[in-house]
């Protein structure tokens, strides 16, 4: 027994470095690692970091950029890409106060007006998806063409309809965003969650498979008989879901609504899922890679705040972060190449 | 089946109308003189010579920046830096003046020279390190805009001198209708830009590498230097268009040409060239500019709110692409976003 030992822990050890290695090998890994440097090395310089509401800050502030993410990865995974989902959220969040607004009027029962404020901008997002994914599935139209015309068109629409109006005195209970449920954030919550069941649903179902097969090459796995124009129009509807949690998330964060569209959001929505390590050339990435991400753009945020260095740098280190994973990316395929 | 039997897709008669209607410069000038004719009934003040060459200034730093981009999108590219440029660029123009204390003449060559090499930053990425355009210029466009947040601190630039505002603010030889300076600038620009693309091997081999990178690449084609021309190019005129900028509007602040990108990527779209490359014209570039500012402008004449106009630049860009393709039916219909890069 004696004898075994040592060529047993010698063999362990072994395959812990190559569990190490296989971690760093991956995106999620190295991004999961790079949350841990940041947690400990602004903590160390700055214990205020560290405290309890700032902890929770720092996972809920881009919750809902990571739950957006979750759907972009989807379609970028499929080898497309939506840059209508800023202006989306914009008309979501809107719609959401107006439906809170309205039916609250009406004098409804508080929790029906609340559910269906919660409600009904998911199934507009699925609208949304509905409409960019037939222009993209069936009439065959770029998608980055596609969702440039209708940003155009709901950005557009939104100024003529609400023209930057703000909205105030929504119903009591509303705000969804700004509860805890066991101690944590409740956009926390559903990020994990939202994350966790994407994650399997993709791994494991026939669709979510053929998600990354018609991303690696639509061609062959039309030729396989996958239904591609269908797997398209699903992924883009249920992308819309996303967006629409994301927006509700979004809208019940704070006590008013301004109905605008965020300039550049869907740039930062983009930024997480390609950190997040998934291709822009279709067919590779997780939506843990991209809300682990989306986690690590606040990270950066609120780091730079800690250690005291304006914020006005934020934007010009994303982009520094954008230009570094994916060089790592790039250099970790030819490793894997040459192996 | 012989030739005598018309079947349909064949190369007869019906076909070469249809490919001659099927052009988009031709789609696009047919909108485009229904939409003038059509937004001069609403208002009086629209089809005006005055109005068109105000128009032709507000359209300026956008044509300028649409212009290399179509270059760019032929060859199967896109650059969503350029916007990012301009603000750099706007910043950087105000920093080296009004900071470092150099002569304003000085300043603008710095902050042109800046755009220039922000091009070739993005260029050296694409063709050396062989990263996908998309996602360098996403890179960039929050690399080169952060730069212009973090240098400017929310701090703006004002009180240039008078001589400054020739450029953006005044008509060449003055009287009431003559053309804007940067309008002028802006022609000459098409005339060059659209010559070397129609006439040169240079512009040709631009077409190539859009349809096909690795045979142009195979047959000879300096492929990763004349992309490196462009994307450099494309950095300049950004640079361009952000000094045009500054001296219409008097100031400089790190905002400035934000979502000047998706301008003006819909303006070469809507202009008939291809997103997967390898086709498009510069007279189709321009069509689409003077269809969109002349909607946007006549629906503001005509009464609609502030940006609500960009409704029709979107619907616009949607209708006349699937016009296109519906009518010219591409043969590889489900080709990706982007065609190989790597």
């Amino acid at each position: 027994v004696t004898a075994v030992t040592p060529a047993r822990a010698a063999s362990q050890g072994r395959s812990l470095l190559a569990t190490a290695r296989r971690l760093l090998g991956t995106q999620e890994g190295l991004l999961l690692i790079l949350l841990v440097v940041l947690f400990i090395g602004v903590g160390l310089a700055n214990n205020q970091f560290l405290a309890l509401n700032n902890v929770k800050d720092l996972f809920n502030v881009n919750a809902y950029i990571a739950v957006a993410a979750i759907g972009m990865s989807m379609i970028i995974i499929t080898g497309n890409i939506d840059i209508s989902v800023g202006a989306a959220i914009g008309v979501l969040v809107t719609l959401s106060g107006y439906v809170a607004l309205g039916l609250d009027d009406m004098d409804l029962p508080l929790p029906l007006v609340n559910v269906a404020a919660w409600v009904v901008p998911i199934f507009g997002g699925m609208l949304i998806g509905a409409i960019n994914g037939f222009f993209v599935a069936y009439l065959h139209i770029p998608a980055i063409v596609v969702t440039l015309g209708t940003y155009s068109i709901l950005r557009g629409g939104l100024i003529l309809v609400a023209g930057g109006n703000t909205l105030y005195d929504l119903p009591a209970g509303y705000s969804f965003a700004m509860q805890d449920s066991l101690g944590i954030p409740n956009p926390v919550w559903i990020m994990i969650v939202l994350t966790i069941l994407a994650f399997l649903w993709m791994r494991f179902s026939r669709t979510g498979r053929s998600q990354y097969a018609v991303g690696g090459n639509a061609e062959a796995a039309r030729l396989s008989g996958l239904d591609t124009r269908r797997i398209l129009m699903t992924t883009f509807i249920l992308a819309g879901a996303f967006t629409g949690i994301a927006s509700v998330m979004y809208a019940t964060q704070f006590k008013t609504i301004q109905a605008v569209v965020t300039p550049g959001l869907e740039l930062q929505v983009i930024t997480a899922s390609v950190v997040g390590g998934v291709s822009i050339l279709g067919g590779v990435g997780t939506v843990i890679g991209s809300t682990l991400a989306a986690i690590l753009i606040r990270f950066i945020g609120a780091g730079l705040v800690f250690l005291s260095i304006s914020p006005f740098w934020v934007k010009a280190i994303l982009g520094l972060l954008i230009l570094v994973t994916v060089l790592a990316d790039v250099v970790r395929r030819r490793r894997q190449e040459r192996q | 089946m012989t030739a005598a039997t018309p079947v349909p897709g064949s190369a007869t008669e019906p076909r070469r109308l249809q490919r001659i209607l099927a052009r988009q410069e031709t789609i696009l000038f047919i909108i485009l003189v229904a939409g003038v004719l059509l937004l001069s009934l609403q208002s009086d003040k629209f089809l005006t010579v005055d109005n068109l060459l105000n128009q032709g200034r507000l359209a300026a730093e956008i044509a300028l920046i649409a212009l290399p981009m179509t270059l760019i999108i032929i060859t199967g590219g896109i650059d969503l830096s350029v916007g990012s440029i301009v603000g750099l660029v706007a910043i950087m123009l105000g920093v080296a003046w009004y900071n470092w204390g150099l002569p304003l003449e000085l300043a603008i060559v710095v902050a042109l020279l800046i755009g220039t090499a922000c091009g070739l930053f993005n260029g050296l990425f694409i063709t050396r390190v062989g990263l996908p355009p998309l996602i360098t210029t996403l890179a960039t466009l929050a690399l080169f805009r952060g730069l212009a947040e973090g240098i400017a601190q929310a701090r703006s630039v004002r009180g240039y001198p008078e001589w400054f505002f020739i450029l953006g603010q005044k008509n060449f030889l003055g009287g009431l209708t003559s053309i804007p300076n940067q309008l002028l600038l802006v022609i000459l620009a098409i005339v060059a830009i659209g010559a070397v693309l129609a006439w040169t091997p240079f512009g040709r081999s631009l077409y190539a590498i859009g349809n096909n990178e690795t045979g142009a690449r195979f047959s000879g084609l300096a492929v990763d230097r004349n992309k490196l021309i462009i994307y450099t190019l494309s950095g300049f005129m950004s640079g361009l268009a952000g000094w045009v900028y500054v001296s219409r509007v008097s100031t400089t602040r790190s905002d400035m040409g934000t979502g000047f990108e998706l301008t003006a990527i819909t303006a070469v779209v809507v202009g008939g060239t291809s997103i997967f490359g390898g086709s498009g014209t510069i007279l189709g570039t321009v069509l689409g500019l003077a269809l969109i500012q002349l909607m946007k402008n006549g629906l503001a004449l005509s009464g609609a709110k502030g940006d609500s106009t960009t409704i029709v630049v979107g619907v616009v860009l949607i209708g006349a692409v699937l016009l296109n393709t519906l009518i010219q039916n591409p043969p590889e219909r489900l080709k990706r976003l982007l065609p190989g890069q790597t």
